[in-house]
């Protein structure tokens, strides 16, 4: 072979194999996957449209293995009544897995259940309640092994695998959003239902929400409906002053509920 | 479905009041008021040690060794209330292996091995005279039991290699310790420093978040760290003299060992310097603690209602009387008062120790007494009787083990590096 041949092959068989290379580099998994800089997920919870009945709660823990009997839950609902004597009582019994059936307002284990005259309700709500999401979460950031972590499309999720249970994250969130899972003793939380939503599912408590008290949308998909009534209604966000940018909206929020 | 009861983690020593988020418990129990306190002794009887080899209080020599020792002892044990507080413990080393810089844990696993590493090294230049010695004694005697043999070459793999004990080389040993003590105490005042910033930089929490915090907490541990050392240099040197007494022991019957009387006039000596020193980090320590209840007294923000509640009402007694009379303005008493005895000392100590473990309890097992949603309280209940693992680990024994372990280890490590030796065998 002459070694101008030579160097003509060379750089054909270079440039050949430069393609299918290249062609690795596009499909990067994680791009292709998780990547998605179109897509932000956000929620929108309107309390004006919640009645107490749980089916989100119920909903939730049946999709996530979250047991019905363990006093924890992914979400939750709470119940504000203020009396017309300047009185304020809340509660969340069970999580309200089963609904407020009961008129009674639970004050725990010492003080147990009080009846309230409804000719002395001021006012009463409820309010939904689960993992905020945030842009900037405090959870993630106090994680001493990187075993919670936040996607690229938004969603804080934790790895079952890797948490060691230290519980820094439980005590750095300013919601009450995580717990410790009771049979895989790790830290657990809400996902968004991130196996669905990102399959073009709703999550399971927007799906089981009677009322479309709950709603879920791409907030960067300035034309979705729901991203509207986050851009352009006055809604409102728990907690703002720790600065981790929740990503759960609500509509008709009163500066009580904490 | 029938329901079944499934406890939670930390539903089992949780009792909720009025209105607890459905997620809240007490997740961090006992052995995370063990965790601050455990390092706290660790820096501060490093602190102590440090007292006499960096500012050459000559007054502290034979308490600064046994600091040194004891310390070092104390320091496995640091990490220990932290393993058994995981929910999976056998990833405990993943923090060592895979750790995320943006935690104040993850740097846990950098500063204890850089602490442990000082601290093993200036133990090796402080002994390394006694094991050549004791190598050099015992390859000297003509019969050796077997148990000697391996004793010798024990010592003798201890000095690695380095046998020379000329005057030039006990000098650059005496140089490296001092450096080393040097390069310690600010790592020893980081290791507990940051156990400060582990709960202070917890924003979500009312009651942790403050940039006093660590402050605080390294002024408590070098006040717990002291105290302890006075308490078990104290209790070590009243069984010597116990046993200089009766004659007991081998060194006891030696010419050269100490008498009683010698034994008391180090004593007192000792513990006079090591007392000063107690009370100055004492008021120190007390001084941010009260500026910080004024401070929050004073600001008045949004978590200050249910604040005010928890401190001046639920805990007012583990606070202003537990930890402020008698963990503080008790033992202070005992110690400016006139006439003051080794005895008197002593039982400042204990209090002392007792002061700060309850500050500990105050500020981990206080700062979840409320739920985030401020509307409602949480009791804890500490597990006494081990009935299961999680029981033991989280309970009363699991403390326990975790407060005994450091005396065992001592009593093991005391064979190979004599807290108290001869003039001669020492720097």
């Amino acid at each position: 072979m002459k070694r101008r041949d030579f160097m003509k092959n060379t750089i054909v068989a270079i440039a050949g194999a430069s393609v299918p290379l290249s062609a690795l580099e596009f499909i990067d998994p994680k791009e292709v996957l998780a990547a998605n800089p179109d897509i932000h997920w956000a929620f929108l919870i309107d309390t004006y449209k919640c009645v107490g009945c749980g089916f989100c709660v119920k909903a939730c823990k049946t999709e996530n293995d979250v047991p019905f009997e363990a006093n924890v839950s992914r979400t939750w609902v709470e119940r504000y009544v203020y009396t017309k004597d300047d009185r304020r009582y809340i509660d969340s019994p069970k999580s309200a897995q089963d609904g407020f059936i009961d008129a009674k307002i639970d004050l725990g284990a010492h003080l147990g259940f009080k009846d309230i005259d409804p000719e002395n309700v001021g006012k009463a709500f409820f309010v939904p309640k689960l993992c905020n999401h945030c842009a900037a979460p405090s959870c993630t950031q106090v994680c001493p092994v990187g075993a919670t972590y936040k996607t690229d499309d938004g969603i804080v999720l934790v790895d079952r695998s890797w948490c060691i249970g230290c519980g820094y994250c439980v005590m750095a969130c300013p919601f009450g959003a995580r717990f410790f899972h009771p049979i895989h003793h790790v830290v657990d939380k809400c996902t968004f239902c991130y196996h669905r939503i990102t399959k073009g599912l709703e999550t399971a408590c927007v799906n089981a929400c009677p009322f479309a008290a709950r709603k879920m949308c791409n907030i960067k998909d300035i034309n979705d409906p729901i991203t509207k009534i986050i851009l352009n209604d006055r809604v409102g966000v728990l907690k703002d002053e720790f600065g981790t940018k929740p990503q759960a909206f609500y509509i008709g929020l009163a500066s009580e509920v904490r | 479905m029938v329901e079944q009861a499934m406890t939670v983690h930390g539903e089992l020593w949780t009792v909720k009041e009025l209105f607890v988020l459905p997620n809240e418990y007490i997740y961090w129990s006992i052995q995370i008021v063990m965790y601050p306190f455990m390092t706290g002794l660790v820096a501060g009887a490093f602190v102590l040690s440090s007292l006499y080899h960096v500012f050459g209080v000559k007054q502290l020599k034979e308490i600064a060794r046994f600091s040194l020792v004891f310390s070092f002892a104390l320091l496995p044990v640091a990490m220990m209330p932290l393993l058994l507080h995981l929910a999976q413990p056998l990833r405990g080393f993943h923090v060592m292996m895979t750790p995320h810089f943006t935690s104040a844990i993850a740097a846990f696993g950098i500063v204890f091995m850089t602490y442990a590493c000082i601290v093993a090294s200036e133990l090796w230049f402080e002994y390394r005279k006694h094991f050549v010695l004791t190598t050099q004694a015992l390859a000297a005697q003509p019969q050796k039991s077997s148990f000697d043999t391996l004793r010798m070459h024990f010592f003798k793999i201890l000095t690695l290699g380095a046998m020379d004990i000329s005057g030039e080389a006990i000098q650059k040993d005496h140089n490296a310790v001092k450096k080393l003590a040097t390069l310690g105490i600010p790592v020893a005042c980081f290791l507990h420093g940051y156990a400060g910033f582990i709960f202070g930089s917890v924003k979500a929490n009312a009651l942790w978040m403050t940039p006093l915090m660590p402050v605080i907490f390294i002024c408590s541990a070098v006040v717990s760290g002291i105290a302890l050392c006075i308490l078990c240099y104290v209790l070590t040197m009243e069984i010597r003299k116990f046993m200089a007494k009766r004659q007991m022991r081998r060194w006891a019957k030696d010419k050269s060992a100490p008498s009683v009387e010698e034994l008391q006039s180090a004593e007192n000596q000792e513990i006079e310097t090591a007392s000063r020193f107690l009370l100055y980090f004492m008021i120190a320590a007390l001084t941010l603690e009260i500026l910080d209840l004024i401070f929050r007294g004073y600001t008045q923000v949004k978590s200050w209602d249910i604040l005010r509640e928890v401190i001046l009402e639920r805990d007012f007694t583990k606070i202003f009387i537990m930890q402020y009379a008698f963990g503080n303005a008790l033992p202070f008493l005992l110690m400016v008062l006139p006439g003051r005895t080794v005895r008197r000392t002593t039982i400042a100590t204990v209090l002392v120790i007792f002061g700060v473990f309850m500050m500990r309890w105050n500020v981990v097992i206080g700062g979840q007494a409320f739920s985030l949603s401020f509307a409602g309280f949480m009791h804890y209940h500490m597990p006494i009787w081990p009935t299961s693992w999680v029981t033991f680990r989280e309970g009363l024994f699991g403390a326990l083990s975790v407060m005994a372990t450091p005396f065992v280890i001592f009593w093991f490590l005391g064979k190979i590096l004599p807290p108290f030796l001869k003039d001669e065998e020492a720097h």
